[in-house]
């Protein structure tokens, strides 16, 4: 069992109390997945040229100033780290790629989560209310975020293995099920030259999704072969820079409930992660139908 | 009972501020039947399950799983949608969900009647034992699997797999079917299956739906003892 939350501002206005908003639905969700937290956050594009990367590292003590200084005598100009408990996010005047390859080969002490324009990734292992103070997600606004409480069932409980699993520029999934054939799949994906940084099921989802991506499938195109190549039990989120888009497997194990407002989409593992929200009991209210792709966005999935 | 004076006289239970488990325990432990309203469920889970009298249960919002599960005598109305396994394994009584039910709905329930004025989704009416239930809208996949006893009636539509390894339930649905399960096939309407039909609709009251215009759905029976020329079907 795993919780799932993704939220979306319709309004200015609700984007200010997207954080806190999350940070309710999540709490909410702790009883479904105690082991550990994560969220990925969509907010403050960075300027054109420019690109966004979170970074984890196990250090409490990390030099993230010192970071500061060789960014900026590499790549001209990076912003102050941005810092969140374990994590930092930095703005680097430079193509994400070239970011990121520069501190995967200087700094592999450290943990990419994320790159992009506007994503920003945080998770840790430990109590979901204890991870969502520690890293004051109630004070952080955005256009739109997913959250996950993760209930370990294959894989060690560490930060890495938390959700969400980036996929890409902008990208981010978060899954509520269990996949049987990761195994196979991340060798068969380790030769198309997919990297992984731990032996969770889920990772191997989100780089299978990156592997399809990156060969040209549109994110519909690659959600629906999920369901010919994943064996398994699956309630996917995936983060866009747009939106967000919920996929189902098609004999529909693992639940979901979405919701709608004149202010927000929501979508939970369950209503009670909804009923927090402003004008929950008023809301429009179905259940994704199993083995069909839903999405939320200005053309998020084309 | 007349509903309007059960309204009337109902102690209102606020979940905002009182554990589900002390409502649950509170109307096991009510020594004469009484009428309650249940403010703020909020989605939480297990409300009102286990009741064994002849309570009025009215909640006022959407509830998480197993509202009513193993519910004996009472009647619950749900003034909402609901998620997984509501009314399952009732064993009497009457369920009413005004909104949607998630899956599951009346799994195994051997007597009793629920009724789903919205839509259910998959595995409605799961190994069902003996109880009635009437959707008004539509049914997911796997509906009525090895459903044993009992009838299920769909207004609407029903998806994939209706039926499939069903033992003596009877299914009655208006819309399409997706398709049938293993073993399921469609049988003759006969005089009494509309008037079952009839009387089933009139409990629920469901009101502009005609008998006449369902088609019944049993088992061929040709799965209930192992035969290897019926192993592609198991």
């Amino acid at each position: 069992m795993c919780g799932i939350a993704g939220l979306y501002s319709k309004t200015p206005a609700f984007q200010a109390r997207l954080g806190s908003d999350l940070s309710a639905m999540l709490e909410q969700l702790a009883f479904r997945g105690p082991d550990s937290a994560g969220v990925a956050f969509y907010r403050d594009p960075a300027p054109f040229g420019s690109s966004k990367v979170s970074l984890f590292s196990d250090d409490p003590g990390y030099d993230w100033e010192g970071l500061h200084v060789e960014l900026e005598v590499e790549f001209a100009e990076a912003s102050e780290p941005s810092i969140r408990a374990s994590h930092a996010t930095f703005v680097i005047a430079a193509d994400a790629g070239d970011a990121q390859s520069w501190l995967a080969v200087r700094h592999p002490e450290l943990r990419l989560m994320s790159a992009g324009g506007t994503i920003e990734i945080y998770k840790e292992a430990g109590p979901p209310a204890a991870f969502v103070k520690r890293f004051a997600l109630a004070e952080i606004a955005g256009t739109h975020a997913l959250g996950h409480t993760r209930m370990a069932t294959e894989s060690r409980v560490t930060t890495q293995h938390s959700h969400p699993f980036s996929t890409g520029l902008d990208l981010c999934l978060v899954h509520n099920g269990s996949l049987s054939n990761h195994n196979r799949l991340r060798r068969v994906l380790m030769r198309e030259g997919i990297q992984f940084q731990t032996d969770n099921d889920t990772e191997v989802a989100a780089g299978y999704l990156t592997w399809k991506l990156r060969e040209g499938a549109s994110l519909e195109q690659a959600l629906e072969s999920c369901m010919d190549d994943l064996d398994g039990f699956y309630t996917f989120a995936v983060g866009t820079a747009d939106g967000f888009a919920v996929l189902r497997d098609p004999i529909a194990c693992k639940p979901a409930v979405m919701a709608e407002t004149d202010e927000w989409v929501a979508m939970a593992s369950e209503y009670r992660a909804i009923a927090v929200l402003p004008g929950a009991p008023d809301a429009t209210m179905w259940e994704p139908e199993p083995g069909h792709v839903y999405s939320w966005g200005h053309a998020v999935v084309a | 009972m007349a509903a309007t004076d059960a309204t009337r006289e109902a102690v209102s239970v606020d979940l905002a501020t009182v554990t589900v488990r002390a409502l649950n325990q509170r109307l096991h432990d009510a020594s004469a039947p009484g009428s309650f309203r249940v403010l703020n469920p909020g989605g939480q889970h297990s409300i009102a399950a286990g009741l064994d009298a002849t309570h009025a249960v009215e909640i006022d919002g959407h509830v998480g799983y197993y509202c009513a599960g193993m519910n004996q005598h009472a009647t619950v109305r749900i003034a909402g949608n609901c998620g997984v396994g509501v009314a399952e394994n009732m064993m009497s009584g009457t369920v009413v969900v005004e909104g949607s039910a998630s899956q599951s709905a009346a799994a195994t329930a051997r007597g009793g009647l629920l009724v789903v004025h919205g839509d259910a989704s998959a595995r409605c009416a799961i190994s069902l034992k003996g109880a009635d239930v009437v959707v008004r809208g539509s049914v997911g996949h796997m509906s009525a699997f090895m459903a044993q006893r009992g009838n299920l009636v769909v207004c609407g539509d029903a998806g994939d797999a209706l039926g499939d390894s069903l033992y003596e339930a009877r299914l009655y649905v208006r819309g399409s079917v997706a398709a049938l399960g293993a073993d399921c096939v469609e049988k003759e309407m006969l005089p009494e299956h509309i008037a079952q039909v009839r009387e089933l609709l009139e409990r629920s009251d469901i009101a502009g739906v005609l008998p006449e215009d369902f088609r019944r759905y049993g088992s061929a029976r040709r799965l209930y003892n192992f035969h290897v020329d019926n192993l592609g079907s198991y």
